[in-house]
């Protein structure tokens, strides 16, 4: 499909018309704050509205890119964007839960209202411009540039710790960064080019592979994150704002398991058919042990958080068992992850902002006087368990049913997971929700405001629709997730028979 | 007409659900309750259609998941297997239904709860119409999901809180061989549809296959796994933790769910999977010894009991252990008989002893009640007729059932067999004694009850009353009316292939085996009479001589204990362990805070920075761009290789 507008650069870079527009706002006061609040959130719902155009016009037949943009840009580096059906899903759960974002700080935002804004808007473009770039430095720098923003909500609008929070996703992330840089440049070195599309059927000799593929496991296990460099995100996230989680969760996690799927496995196969082991061992190891942790927390959201680890885990799994169901639910548990954890988080949020403390004990009873939001949070926890019929069931069953194929012993082990998420989430819904409400400064909370129930809505509807009809979103990534198994045999088999060849 | 007994109920939960409030407690127990009523009505003719007319069919609805060679629609499998299910599940919870607008008038959340029962019922029904082992799985937590909010009912009480989280992690632990099962299916036959499996799976027998790094036979691994749930979801034993701990929840969901209906899914799946296990003799042995073991453990357990709610719960377990006991030795059409006249008796004695409950305003201690027989006379009535029925009084629903799943095992002629027949055998006589213990200690002697209550104590309600009589009806007729369809000369015809009828299973038995139920029956009686009317000092000082094995069977042989010691406990331990050593002190010591320490202590000493981090960030990001343009322009300059 293609159009007389680049329709792909307009959704990615509008939230940066918007955020210059908040720019020029003059003032500090209440109705400069309102109006930045205002542009943010129609910027962002245009955003949406703009994407899910691409997602009708998407043809799910094919597994080329489509509404492909290319300009020349720098030398060598062109400006090449395009969307398949592995990216596309994100693009849209991106501008999906960006204007939920923007409400859920409608109120809890107060101060530098305006930068706030900005910063979330310049977040969004560099959000999109990961998943629609066709070009590795194109794509490096939209990957990297994403935590600056990030930085600044984390540094600016988080909580009491947030210094040591920001210098430890910074160390963890400069470090796996680097790497990455390093191995991009050693690609261009290679290839002569750095156009993705290219590189994807370019064949990499089987010892460059190792290395590259080890540099950008450093950058994207870091990003998921795996096990054992995941312990910046229970802190990233307790010190965050809520939209911060929410996006931190809901869309920076799933740029690792992108990487995966776009560079890792379709540019070094037989790299990623050699250490596939080593991915299911990191990937079960976290599963258990995070889901452990998770047990022990007094934190909501740092229980939340190593959910998200333990959720990530089936990703890692699904994805490197490189079979169909595999791919598949490892791409739908990421999307799937992207709406509960987000909603999950939000719902955090809600009880925060009335009480101000995120310790569970604190809670109690809450159902008595916030039966809507009790309903709401059960849908998300059950989700998080992954009870059929809610989304987070169809991802991980499809993981763990590809994985059984490949290896029991991983199968095996990851499927205990149902058992302990189930505890730790169940855990954590009694003691806030279930009991005697009994803490004094309980006794007047209230239920969900209408914004917040607006908020809720879209999530919860789509967590039990995804969980009856998952088929839109497995529609939308078969075929591209056919070519990329068929493009990765082809390759194992390549080297296998070079292999034979030069034996006498 | 199949769409709508599906349906009805989840559109009742929705709306008693969402709209409950709105509409007042009576609008919204009234909307339930005819709708479950009308999708009995519909039940019952549809098994009238299928299971007599033969009129089996398949009605697909939308896809669910599909990914490759997987393909799971949601769809309506309606055999005679699912037509007895069907009639089981929606008569139960259609009176059961009624019950609660008795039994619950004075709760204010009424709506919730009849939202969640509604909820079950269609989580349930989608079960039993299940054509894949997908959606078995769907209905199969669904159920589990209304199970943990029905136990939790109460929500104010910490034990009915830990008792529902309980049993969601329990069963989750026999999903856990479900899920496996599930996946093995796939990975062997390369489709979950049921038809499909079953078509291909004599091709497996005797072929292996790798799992966990040893070679196995595929058909017994599969058919084990799948088994564990089936051990989770009936409580059955090492997995049945979770029942009697259940009791915490309102009186008609234990009729309903953990008697009736929910706890008899795996009795359900093993009976729809008959032609995998079948194949899997091993698989086979070991549901029968399971399911005798359970009789006979949970019946111990029974005996010395003294919550009526829980004595009628082991009881339940122990009854569940018959079932399998019977399709162990391939008798899955007894089994299956079993579970449907266990669902009306068993249902009955729950209900009456609810109203029991509800009469003595929440007494549930039968070492405070007795002669109530004078007081509440319709509730004892009810009570001794499923008494009978349960303990196997001849030619109640109990006794036809029971007998023949007793017959089978005999029959079986196995040490398997043997083993289940010795173990039945004692548990009916433990049941009898049991059975009889709670009727003498609830009706008869001296009041034990404190006065004024004994005073307010009244007969149930109308819609109370009702649902006990046909209950009642049910536990006496039930099963002289349908033996022959469902285990007699009929059975063939009536299965129609729905589950695997052996060939020849009329085995004569000797006359002893015939009569020894009744025997077993009798002599159970004889020793609770003693004990409880004739010598009520008896059974004390028995407690006190042998106060250790007392001590044994009040605590269920502890396995609550043991399971706290192994499994909680460490898991809570570990969990704080790795959290506090594993990514405090190991991985963030010697990762970031590690090297923080040392970067801080550089750019203290190197560098003055302005303030924030952000700038170190900003700054690296900088020269990691600058370095690329520059490689770059240098690339582009001709230095290419």
């Amino acid at each position: 499909m293609s159009y007389s507008w680049p329709i792909l650069s307009t959704v990615t870079f509008l939230p940066l018309l918007g955020a210059l527009l908040i720019l020029l706002l003059r003032g500090n006061d209440e109705s400069a704050f309102r109006n930045a609040r205002y542009i943010a959130l129609w910027t962002t719902l245009l955003t949406f509205a703009l994407s899910l155009i691409i997602w009708r016009d998407f043809d799910p037949t094919t597994a080329q890119f489509q509404f492909v943009e290319l300009r020349p840009w720098l030398g060598p580096i062109s400006f090449h964007m395009g969307v398949d059906g592995i990216s596309m899903p994100f693009v849209l759960l991106t501008t999906f839960l960006m204007p939920l974002c923007i409400l859920a700080s409608w109120t809890a935002i107060e101060t530098r209202v305006k930068e706030y804004m900005i910063a979330f808007l310049v977040l969004e473009t560099l959000m999109i411009g990961v998943f629609t770039s066709l070009d590795l430095v194109l794509f490096y720098l939209f990957f990297e540039g994403g935590l600056i923003p990030m930085f600044l909500i984390i540094g600016i609008w988080g909580g009491a710790r947030r210094v040591y929070a920001s210098f430890k996703f910074f160390l963890y992330t400069l470090a796996g960064s680097l790497l990455m840089l390093l191995a991009i440049m050693a690609i261009y070195w290679q290839a002569g080019t750095t156009d993705i599309p290219t590189l994807l059927t370019y064949d990499f000799p089987a010892h460059m592979q190792t290395w590259l593929w080890f540099a950008f496991l450093a950058s994207f296990a870091v990003k998921l994150p795996m096990w054992p460099v995941h312990t910046w995100l229970p802190d990233a996230h307790v010190e965050a704002p809520t939209a911060g989680s929410v996006i931190l969760a809901g869309i920076l996690l799933k740029m690792g398991g992108y990487g995966f799927l776009r560079f890792s496995i379709p540019m070094f196969p037989l790299a990623s058919a050699e250490f596939a082991p080593l991915i299911f061992a990191l990937s079960v190891v976290a599963i258990i042990y995070t889901s452990l942790v998770a047990l022990a927390q007094e934190d909501m959201k740092k229980l939340i958080a190593y959910s998200s680890v333990a959720h990530m885990g089936f990703v890692t799994i699904g994805v490197f068992t490189l079979t169909m169901q595999g791919l598949q639910g490892g791409i739908f548990q990421m999307l799937s992850h992207g709406i509960v954890s987000a909603a999950l988080f939000l719902c955090v949020g809600v009880i925060y902002d009335r009480m101000h403390t995120r310790e569970i004990a604190a809670f109690g009873g809450l159902v008595a006087r916030m039966p809507l939001y009790a309903f709401c949070f059960m849908v998300f926890t059950l989700a998080n368990v992954g009870l059929p019929g809610t989304s987070g069931f169809v991802g991980e069953f499809l993981a763990l049913t590809g994985a059984f194929r490949v290896n029991t012993w991983v199968a095996f082990l990851a499927t205990t997971g149902i058992i302990l998420s189930a505890a730790y989430a169940l855990w954590l819904y009694r003691r806030v929700i279930f009991g005697v409400l009994e803490k004094p400064g309980l006794r007047l909370i209230k239920d969900l405001t209408w914004r917040e129930a607006v908020v809720m809505t879209p999530l919860v509807l789509l967590t039990i629709l995804f969980g009856f009809y998952p088929a839109p979103l497995l529609d939308a990534s078969s075929a591209s997730v056919e070519a990329l198994i068929r493009n990765y045999e082809a390759s194992l088999a390549a080297a296998e028979q070079a292999r034979f060849a030069l034996l006498p | 007409m199949y769409q709508a007994i599906l349906f009805l109920p989840l559109i009742g939960a929705i709306f008693a659900g969402f709209f409950g409030r709105l509409v007042g407690g009576r609008s919204a127990e009234v909307l339930t309750t005819t709708l479950v009523l009308i999708t009995a009505l519909l039940s019952w003719l549809a098994f009238y259609q299928v299971a007599i007319g033969g009129q089996e069919t398949r009605i697909e609805l939308i896809p669910w998941i599909e990914s490759g060679d997987l393909k799971s629609v949601w769809s309506l499998r309606i055999d005679t297997l699912t037509a007895v299910m069907l009639v089981v599940v929606t008569s139960v919870s259609g009176l059961v239904h009624l019950y609660s607008i008795g039994y619950m008038e004075e709760d204010p959340d009424r709506p919730r709860f009849f939202a969640y029962l509604s909820l079950f019922t269609f989580a349930m029904l989608a079960l039993v119409t299940a054509d894949d082992f997908l959606q078995l799985f769907f209905g199969w937590e669904g159920v589990g999901l209304a199970s943990y909010l029905l136990i939790g009912f109460w929500y104010k009480k910490p034990a009915a809180n830990a008792a529902a989280i309980k049993a969601f992690i329990v069963n989750r632990v026999g999903d856990f061989g479900f899920a496996l099962g599930i996946f093995a299916i796939f990975a062997v036959f390369n489709s979950i549809q049921y038809d499909t499996v079953f078509a291909s799976a004599p091709d497996q027998v005797g072929k292996t296959m790798a799992f966990l790094g040893f070679q196995v036979d595929v058909l017994t691994l599969i058919c084990l796994l799948l088994f564990m749930g089936a051990m989770g979801k009936s409580a059955q034993f090492l997995l049945h933790t979770w029942l009697p701990d259940a009791m915490e929840g309102p009186t008609p969901v234990s009729a309903l769910i953990h008697a009736a209906t929910m706890v008899t899914a795996g009795v359900f799946m093993v009976a729809r999977l008959s032609p995998l296990f079948e194949l899997a003799p091993i698989a086979l042995a070991v549901v029968a010894v399971v399911g005798a073991t359970t009789a006979f453990f949970a019946a111990t357990v029974g005996l010395v009991q003294n919550d009526i709610k829980r004595v009628v719960a082991y009881s339940t377990c122990s009854q569940l252990g018959y079932m399998f006991a019977a399709e162990g030795v391939g008798a899955y059409g007894a089994g299956m008989f079993h579970l449907f006249t266990h669902a009306s008796f068993k249902a009955l004695l729950f209900l009456g002893a609810g109203a029991v409950i509800h009469a003595l305003h929440h007494e549930q201690d039968m070492r405070r009640m007795g002669g109530l027989r004078k007081v509440l006379p319709f509730t004892w009535a009810v009570m001794l007729i499923g008494t009978l029925s349960l303990t196997g009084f001849p030619f109640t629903a109990g006794f036809v059932s029971k007998d023949a799943i007793i017959e089978a095992t005999y029959a079986a002629h196995s040490p398997v067999g043997t083993y289940a027949f010795v173990l039945t055998l004692i548990a009916a006589v433990l049941t009898s004694f049991y059975s009889w213990r709670l009727m003498f200690l609830t009706f008869e002697g001296k009041p034990r009850e404190p006065k004024e209550v004994l005073e307010h104590a009244h007969e149930p309600p109308w819609t109370m009353g009702l649902p006990l009589t046909l209950l009642a009806i049910g536990a006496l007729v039930l099963g002289v009316l349908f033996a022959n369809l469902f285990i007699g000369d009929g059975a063939t015809d009536f299965w129609r292939g729905s589950l695997v009828t052996r060939e020849g299973a009329h085995h004569d038995v000797p006359l002893w085996v015939v009569l020894s139920p009744t025997i077993a029956m009798g002599a159970g009686f004889v020793v609770a009479w003693y004990f409880y009317i004739t010598n009520p000092l008896v059974p004390f000082g028995l407690s006190k001589r042998f106060n250790g094995l007392y001590k044994f069977l009040l605590n269920a042989w502890y396995f609550d204990a043991l399971y706290d010691a192994l499994f909680v406990r460490p898991a809570k331990r570990l969990g704080h362990f790795l959290w506090k050593t594993g990514d405090g002190a190991v991985i963030d010591g010697i990762g970031p805070d590690g090297v923080a320490a040392r970067v801080i202590d550089i750019t203290n000493r190197v560098v003055k920075l302005q303030s924030g981090y952000i700038y170190h960030y900003a700054f690296a990001m900088l020269i990691g761009v600058a370095l690329l343009i520059t490689y770059f322009i240098f690339a582009f300059g001709g230095i290419k290789p």
